[in-house]
């Protein structure tokens, strides 16, 4: 996983830039038509958001109480994607568990951006030692696969979301690290900085003005395509049974519940997994783009 | 360069030891000793048989004692004890990690000989739009959940074609698919890395030479190009062995067949911090020493590399 999150950048592909869409945001407003030529991907994604915070505006079916009568239909129009061994609604089912999945998600990522953004800017500003010791940090945790992590602290504590997506989220902390860290070594060579150092700008002052807003285009692009690794992750987890308790819909529960019934319903695991596979897809998406926005 | 080596293989054993200690302290922040952990899923555990066992373990000696004894032990190849089996834990691990290298090594091999073949043709490939469909394979791969692509297939092949079993069965398929599972898996950061290695290499100046002469393109890419972007993907490669142990947990599960992935949920839901502990360390040796293995690999096919680390940066003022 972590590998997915820290060549985000490689996979912008080989299209050369578009000086259309790369120049700096012009002061006229520009047309709805090109906003959505590139920005298309925030729409699925709103629509992935409106799924988490109203789930009911989508579907009118219990995700919990099923209809024994209806058990293993395929998909129809009344139930898009089937329904499972209890007569429930899947596509219902998917929609309520997005909230489970997407928070614990959210979880992972804030605190993998925020403790390795705090350490990325500690490890590139604060001197050798600070570096030296950052960095050692991030090698360890490097070392340990994020999947191990977020597994001792559900051995530690108890299975669920919480204790998941803290170890997803400790888990992620070194790709922001190393690239908060990377990035503030490359722009503080510059002569701005170094002209706002000489003009007696503070440390924070510099980091604030100067630096950070120099670095938060490749971060918020990391976020974006972390916050799919971290549904990856998390829906991998729950897939194997550390996540939500089995009656709450979750992504990879769901997936997990439907394999036993491989043999008769194809749906129950198929449906949902293209959820995730097109979820994922479009955080990524979403990273290119601000990549490309923020690009200098 | 004997100093360059030096300085990675200090690297190597202060990153293991201090993952080591990351994980002792993380068990000693625990509420309870992990004794007292492992029988607390038992209805009514006795306090005189969790004091034994602690006591059996080592786990009333203070914390510096049990530190340095667990250390020491360490260095000479013992794990401690399994909790929930009572035997060793490198005896557990050695027991099922023969099953788990088989599968995750040939993965290995498998995604690295997909990532060159996508990359090749992705590069050499005439039409523009087969080119773009073989570019946008790597974010596709890296986008696939693990257990669903091995859910998928099994579904299509043991269920709708039913030339394979859902069980392990030694058939040739049965090892096949799970490798191939986790090798696209495993091939989509190593393609996109290498990809990008190329289109650097590619706008160099002895490219254009190379074409002005009349090479052909597939004698610059497998002559030049290639070996020009291979450490950047040597490099990304190292770093795969996590994704790669994650992978195999789940492939393992899916498939149904024995492994070290069996032996970590086992471990996990019964609670048994000592295997647990000793699962992880495993891991970051093995995380370490390849990485090791990677950098020292690295001054051989690209010298620069070594006067390329100027040492950490100094703070930030004027």
């Amino acid at each position: 996983m972590s590998v997915l999150t820290e060549h985000a950048g490689a996979s912008t592909g080989p299209q050369t830039p578009e000086p259309a869409t790369v120049k700096a945001p012009s002061r006229a407003p520009r047309g709805v038509l090109q906003w959505l030529a590139e920005w298309w991907v925030l729409i699925p994604l709103a629509l992935l958001l409106a799924w988490a915070l109203l789930p009911g505006l989508f579907t009118g079916q219990d995700p919990i109480t099923g209809v024994p009568a209806d058990k293993f239909l395929a998909p129809s129009i009344t139930h898009p994607f089937g329904t499972d061994h209890l007569g429930r609604d899947v596509y219902s089912r998917v929609v309520h568990g997005t909230s489970q999945t997407l928070m614990t998600a959210g979880l992972a990522c804030l605190i993998g951006s925020v403790v390795g953004t705090l350490l990325g800017l500690v490890a590139g500003t604060a001197g050798r030692f600070a570096d030296t010791v950052a960095m050692r940090l991030v090698d360890v945790l490097l070392a340990v696969p994020a999947f191990l992590i977020a597994l001792i602290l559900v051995t530690a504590t108890e299975p669920g979301p919480l204790s998941l997506g803290i170890g997803v989220g400790i888990a992620s902390i070194a790709i922001f690290a190393r690239l908060v860290r990377t990035e503030v070594l490359r722009v503080r060579s510059r002569d701005f900085v170094q002209a706002a150092l000489m003009s007696g700008g503070g440390y924070f002052t510099v980091l604030r003005r100067h630096i950070i807003p120099h670095i938060i285009g490749p971060v918020l692009a990391l976020l974006a395509v972390d916050l799919g690794a971290a549904i990856l992750a998390i829906s991998g987890l729950g897939f194997l049974g550390f996540g939500a308790p089995p009656p709450t819909p979750e992504w990879g529960l769901l997936i997990s519940e439907g394999r036993q019934y491989l043999s008769v319903a194809w749906w129950l695991t198929t449906l949902p997994g293209l959820v995730i596979v097109l979820a994922v897809m479009l955080t990524a998406a979403l990273g290119r783009r601000i990549n490309q926005a923020f690009r200098f | 360069m004997g100093g360059y080596i030096a300085k990675r293989v200090g690297q190597a054993i202060l990153v293991i030891w201090l993952a080591y200690t990351a994980v002792f302290l993380a068990v000693q922040a625990l509420p309870n000793d992990p004794v007292t952990i492992f029988l607390s899923t038992d209805a009514a555990a006795d306090p005189a048989t969790i004091a034994q066992m602690k006591a059996y373990y080592g786990y009333d000696q203070p914390l510096i004692l049990q530190y340095l004894s667990q250390l020491a032990g360490l260095l000479r190849g013992d794990f401690g004890y399994s909790l929930s089996a009572g035997a060793e834990v490198t005896s557990r691990i050695g027991d099922v990690i023969g099953s788990t290298l088989v599968l995750a090594g040939s993965a290995f091999v498998v995604a690295v000989v997909l990532a060159v073949a996508l990359v090749a043709a992705a590069s050499l490939a005439r039409g523009a739009r087969l080119r773009k469909a073989l570019l946008n394979l790597p974010p596709l791969f890296i986008s696939i959940p693990v257990f669903w692509l091995g859910l998928v297939l099994l579904q299509v092949l043991a269920v709708q074609l039913g030339v394979m079993s859902l069980f392990p069965d030694g058939s040739f398929l049965s090892l096949a698919v799970p490798i191939l599972v986790l090798a696209i898996h495993l091939s989509a950061p190593i393609a996109q890395v290498l990809l990008k290695s190329v289109q650097e290499v590619n706008a160099q100046p002895f490219v254009d030479v190379l074409r002005a002469k009349g090479a052909g393109e597939s004698w610059i890419f497998f002559r030049h190009t290639l070996k020009n972007a291979a450490p950047a993907a040597l490099s990304i490669a190292g770093i795969t062995i996590g994704t790669l142990l994650a992978g195999s947990v789940i492939t393992e599960t899916v498939f149904a067949r024995a492994g070290l992935g069996q032996l970590v949920l086992q471990a996990v839901t019964v609670q048994d911090i000592p295997l647990v502990q000793g699962l992880v360390l495993l891991t970051a040796a093995a995380f370490t020493l390849v990485n090791l293995l990677v950098d020292l690999i690295h001054p051989q096919l690209d010298p620069r590399i070594i006067n390329a680390n100027a040492g950490p940066p100094r703070a930030l003022a004027a």
